[in-house]
């Protein structure tokens, strides 16, 4: 008997998922080969991989990646950045000029100062040294508008949805832009606050129903509800 | 947790003062993700013991010095709030705590994977806001589920229960009673799936013999604890998961 558990299922760290001939997906690992969960969440069979698809979990982060981070430090030659994952990141001076760094001449916090919000990218990471982004690049820099909510980093995902079906939706019905952190902040800035409030109900629904399934219909259908009765609201004060 | 002795722990038909059989335990309840500002928390009430736990982390250490460059640090703080026992406790950690914050951590940190976080920390706080004996097991359950709760990669959930002896009879999980007044205890942290002993300490006497048999009580315990700790953790979602089958079957239902 090789499978312990059924798709989709419940699991907490510890619980013996399968054995012998499967391999030890994303947070599983393997011992005398028995393959054992670590995390808390739904675990899925595909395959011959076994892997846990976590419930809540912390940003780790990968190149290429784009982050939503916040700027805790100017130093000499650069910035320290805080991307809510286990090591601050390092953003370098040349990595933010386009040109070579002159100490002398660039004023570094006139650039990005202690508190900014930065749309950035990672362009290397390993274990033995902190992330180094990157803001040469279309779409990144610092953010002058909006407003930036938090969920959990496993979440991002859904948000995105199948082929970026759920967030296109989302920028569809609510008409605001939405540029998502792989490190769990997402940025949305619309036309009024109105349009943001219904953007980020809309997110925390995913947030929290993320282990459900048909949530892109529920989610259209919330939204549609919402302006509905924004609009008959509207039309009644209009009238009157 | 009247610091009278009583005459008798254990009456004539093996019932313990507060009603339980020999190898029962306390009644136990574990509530996950209690606190909004840790990364993962978790409180539990196992008879009169009331302890809170909250994990912070994987972070970036401070002061520096103390990183690890091949794995995370756990560092580990267990607390008795001044008004946990009978008599005002100063707020200082005392030296009890000090050991239990020791033997707390080397207990869990065979269940936590941190070389995956090299130069991190992982800092856990253990706050008793009412101690009636046990302390330290339940704390470490409590810590476990906390560290699960915070979305770190464990091997396992770390079970920890304690036996001993009152009166000559083995009994499991005492209280500050029983201990005080008792002959031997015994607290002992497991890890299942590894079938592991992570924490294993004994004030008292017992006999070659008994020492076995108490072990066994207290792997019982611990048996019986994971599954506590299992069904809190699995709750905290299957509550939304229900409500949305629910919902689903009730439209379904309409149509």
């Amino acid at each position: 008997m090789p499978v312990f558990y059924e798709r989709k299922q419940l699991v907490t760290p510890g619980d013996l998922l399968a054995e012998n001939d499967y391999l030890a997906g994303e947070n599983t690992h393997k011992e005398n080969g028995r393959i054992y969960a670590t995390r808390v969440g739904l675990v899925n069979y595909e395959d011959k991989r076994v892997f846990v698809v976590a419930l809540k979990s912390f940003y780790v982060p990968m190149v290429e990646d784009t982050v939503i981070g916040k700027v805790v430090e100017v130093t000499l030659g650069g910035w320290v950045v805080d991307i809510r994952a286990p090591y601050l990141a390092m953003l370098r001076a040349s990595d933010a000029l386009e040109r070579p760094f002159k100490p002398q001449k660039d004023d570094l916090p006139s650039l990005f100062d202690a508190g900014d919000m930065l749309i950035a990218k990672i362009v290397a990471y390993d274990r033995t040294r902190d992330p180094l982004l990157t803001v040469l690049e279309r779409g990144l820099g610092k953010i002058t508008r909006g407003q930036i909510i938090e969920i959990t980093p496993t979440k991002i995902p859904r948000v995105i949805g199948k082929q970026g079906s759920m967030i296109s939706m989302l920028k569809q019905e609510t008409g605001c832009q939405i540029t998502i952190g792989q490190n769990g902040r997402i940025l949305i800035s619309g036309k009024s606050p109105e349009d943001e409030r219904l953007a980020v109900m809309a997110i925390r629904k995913i947030e929290q129903e993320a282990h459900t399934t048909g949530l892109t219909d529920r989610v259209t259908e919330m939204l549609k509800k919402e302006k509905g009765e924004k609009e008959v609201v509207k039309n009644v004060t209009e009238e009157t | 947790m009247s610091q009278k002795k009583p005459e008798k722990l254990i009456d004539e038909n093996d019932v313990r003062l507060d009603g339980r059989k020999l190898n029962e335990m306390r009644p136990i309840k574990i509530e996950v993700g209690v606190l909004g500002n840790a990364d993962g928390s978790a409180y539990i009430e196992q008879g009169k013991n009331k302890i809170l736990a909250a994990v912070y982390g994987p972070k970036e250490v401070h002061p520096k010095h103390l990183a690890l460059p091949d794995r995370a640090v756990l560092r580990c703080r267990y607390h008795m709030a001044p008004f946990s026992v009978e008599e005002r406790k100063s707020p200082a950690p005392s030296r009890r705590e000090l050991e239990l914050s020791k033997v707390i951590r080397e207990c869990l940190e065979p269940s936590i994977f941190t070389e995956y976080y090299p130069r991190t920390s992982i800092d856990l706080f253990i706050e008793v806001l009412q101690a009636d004996g046990g302390t330290r097991c339940a704390g470490i359950t409590v810590a476990s589920v906390a560290l699960a709760d915070a979305g770190i990669p464990m091997r396992d959930l770390v079970n920890a229960c304690a036996a001993g002896k009152v009166e000559g009879r083995l009994v499991l999980d005492l209280t500050d009673v029983e201990d005080k007044g008792g002959e031997a205890d015994m607290p002992l942290a497991y890890m299942p799936s590894a079938n592991a002993i992570t924490l294993l300490q004994m004030d008292g006497m017992l006999t070659g013999e008994e020492f076995e048999q108490v072990v066994n009580l207290a792997l019982d315990g611990c048996k019986q604890i994971g599954q506590i700790q299992k069904e809190a953790l699995r709750s905290k979602y299957v509550v939304a998961k229900e409500a949305e089958t629910e919902k689903e079957e009730a439209e379904a239902g309409e149509k």
